[in-house]
Order: structure tokens, then C-alpha cells, then sequence
């Protein structure tokens, strides 16, 4: 067991680069699908020292659900996007920076949770605070913060703890 | 059945390149930069995300091939959109802004874009 | 059908690749210059799929793909020497 987990460190990762072989390979073949795992063998063991820690996640079906939100709200920050650009004087557009406290604690936890923060409607975010407590986001368009920062904690935040930890 | 699927990747490359043009012309319009981020990084993305899926509806449906390399690209490009984004406001604030003309970090000092090599001396 | 779209979508892409390079030659500042560049970049990628797909082979994939990763890491390259004057520390 312990041989095992030191030559495969990462078992997602060995998933994650067979199954991009495959899609680089373009077609399905037993031959690609060997080569692609032996590929998924071997950079995670020799790029080892790089990542010590192995990210947790508890809830793997929960990550799910939260791909399909995140999808559904990509394609609505688009159109959000979109008539802001569109219709809205700058005049009238109110930019704003909010700073949101994070719960999250893990690295990959709040590098989800910033690109999702990103991809999402009218925000983006911009900077962590030095010690990794904050996140700053900036709005497009946003005449009220609080109800921002609270639908980011509600929607993204609380689903991402349920997932990491 | 062949008309809907027409029908459905015509449908596709108009929304994209909407899309598209809207995200540039986003980029020309909006006047404070850190606003002038947000249309391309979104606006974009869909307009790309578009046109791939046309190309994948319209290979799997009239064309002698099936690829999915297309599936990768869109992958590709909605994961590493947050990340220059994060690198061009990182920019923005280091070229722009200061401590004071930011807004406060909570219960830290102050933004890690700010962090200069004294600090962590101390 | 097909046909009138993507001609539709090449003159909307194609005229995007020609703001963004208004915008690059007049942009005031750096970072507005490194977001035009990355924009020209994604819009590449959409001409390059739709001219796979008016002449209809999947040769421009790989293409395609180089150009999103050398987008990326030019990019990312561009910014983080802006920020410490150095690309790997």
C-alpha cells in the first residue's frame, strides 16, 4: 500500500492525464489509452516534489452539482455582461471593489473559488489578502456590495466547503 | 431531423460571434481599466465556447469526421481565463493603485500584489 | 444556412481582431495592452476553427490548440514580468 501510494502520488491526476491524452489522441484505442496512462504514471511521479500535499475533497458528487451551477452561470454572466456593455452608459454604471472574508482555508478551495468568482456575473476577482483571509473582487456594475458579497458566500462559498472540506 | 441540426449550429456561430464582437467593442467602451477586464474575459469565452460547439455539431453531424479536440480547447479556455485575468488585474493594481487607494483587507494588512520583501522580513 | 452564419461570424470575429488591435497600438497603459493582446489571441482561435470548418477538415485543431497554450503562456509570461521584473525566479 505504501509502495503504491509513492509511485502513484496522485491518482486524480493519473485520471486527469490519461483521459487528456485520450481527447489529444482524438480517437479511442487501446494503444492510446495504455500510452496515455503509462504518460499519467509517469509526470506525476517525477514531477512529485512539486505538489507534497494531495487536495481532499470529501463530497465528489457535490462537485458536480456545482459544475452545472457554475456552468448555468457562466452563459448568464455572459448575457448579464453582454447588456451592460451594451446598453448601460458609463455614466450610470456603478464599479465597485468588495472584499469578501473567506471561510475556506485550502489553496485549491479558494483557487476555485476565485475562478469561479470570475467566470460568474459582473465580478471578478483581483487579489488575496497577504495572508489568505480576504479575496478582493471587483464589480462591473454594482450599486448594492453587501448583497454581492452575500450571494458569492451563499452560492459559491457554502458549496465549495460542503466539497473540500 | 438534418434541418434542426442546421437549424441549431447556425444558431451557435451567430450567438458567438455576437458574442465576440460584443466582448471587443467591451474593451473599447467601458472608461475605468479595471472594468474594461470584465467584457473580454466573459464576453469571449462564450463567443469561442460558440463557435467550438457549431464546429463539434457540425463535424458530428454532416462531416466524414468526429473530433473532440474542440471539447479541449473549450476546456482549455475556461480554465485558463480566471487565471490571466487574475494576472492583468494583478497588473493594474501593481502599476496603479496604492495601499491607501485600496480597500481595506479585512483582517490582514494588506493585498498580496502589495507585498514587498520588508514586510515578510519583519 | 450554415453558410450565411459563418460568414456572419467571420466578419464579427474578424472585425473584433481589428479593435483589439486599435486598442494594443492605442492603449494608455500596460495592462490594457497585455488584455487587447490576450483578446486577439481567443479571437485567433475562433477564426481558426471557423476556417476549419468552412473548408471542412480538422487540420486547424492543432493549430488551434498551440495558439491557445502559446496565448496563455505569453500572457501569463507578459504579466508576471510586470509585476517582478523577472519571468522565473
Amino acid at each position: 500500500m505504501k509502495l503504491l501510494r509513492r509511485l502513484v502520488p496522485h491518482p486524480l491526476l493519473t485520471l486527469l492525464l490519461t483521459g487528456t491524452w485520450l481527447l489529444l489522441v482524438n480517437g479511442w484505442s487501446l494503444n492510446s489509452l495504455v500510452f496515455g496512462f503509462m504518460l499519467g504514471i509517469l509526470i506525476p511521479f517525477v514531477t512529485q516534489p512539486y505538489w507534497p500535499d494531495r487536495p481532499r475533497i470529501s463530497r465528489p458528487f457535490k462537485a458536480i452539482e456545482y459544475v452545472l451551477v457554475v456552468l448555468w452561470d457562466i452563459v448568464q454572466a455572459n448575457i448579464v455582461v453582454a447588456r451592460i456593455v451594451l446598453f448601460k452608459p458609463n455614466s450610470e454604471r456603478r464599479p465597485n471593489w468588495i472584499t469578501i472574508p473567506l471561510d475556506l482555508k485550502t489553496p485549491e478551495a479558494i483557487t476555485t473559488l476565485a475562478g469561479t468568482i470570475t467566470m460568474t456575473p459582473g465580478t471578478l476577482s483581483a487579489d488575496v489578502s497577504d495572508e489568505g483571509h480576504c479575496l478582493l473582487v471587483h464589480c462591473l456594475d454594482a450599486p448594492d456590495p453587501e448583497a454581492v458579497r452575500d450571494e458569492i458566500k451563499q452560492r459559491y462559498e457554502r458549496r465549495l466547503m460542503e466539497i473540500f472540506e | 431531423m438534418e434541418s434542426l441540426f442546421e437549424f441549431l449550429v447556425a444558431a451557435f456561430l451567430v450567438i458567438a460571434g455576437i458574442f465576440g464582437i460584443v466582448g471587443s467593442y467591451g474593451l473599447i467602451k467601458l472608461n475605468d481599466p479595471m472594468s474594461r477586464l470584465h467584457a473580454p474575459t466573459k464576453a469571449t469565452t462564450l463567443g469561442v465556447g460558440g463557435v467550438l460547439l457549431a464546429s463539434l455539431l457540425n463535424a458530428a453531424a454532416f462531416g466524414k469526421y468526429f473530433s473532440v479536440h474542440e471539447l479541449m480547447i473549450t476546456l482549455f479556455l475556461f480554465l485558463t481565463a480566471p487565471i490571466t485575468a487574475n494576472f492583468i488585474a494583478k497588473v493594474h493594481i501593481h502599476r496603479q493603485e496604492t495601499r491607501e487607494s485600496m480597500p481595506s483587507a479585512g483582517e490582514d494588512h494588506h493585498w498580496a500584489t502589495h507585498d514587498t520583501p520588508e514586510d515578510e522580513e519583519q | 444556412m450554415i453558410e450565411t452564419a459563418s460568414q456572419f461570424a467571420f466578419g464579427c470575429f474578424a472585425l473584433a481582431v481589428l479593435l483589439n488591435l486599435w486598442k494594443v497600438v492605442t492603449a494608455p497603459e500596460i495592462a490594457d495592452r497585455i488584455l487587447a493582446l490576450d483578446t486577439m489571441f481567443i479571437n485567433a482561435i475562433a477564426l481558426m476553427v471557423l476556417y476549419g470548418m468552412a473548408l471542412g477538415t480538422s487540420i486547424f485543431f492543432e493549430g488551434a490548440m498551440i495558439i491557445a497554450m502559446l496565448g496563455f503562456v505569453s500572457t501569463v509570461a507578459y504579466a508576471r514580468f510586470i509585476l517582478r521584473g523577472n519571468i522565473i525566479e
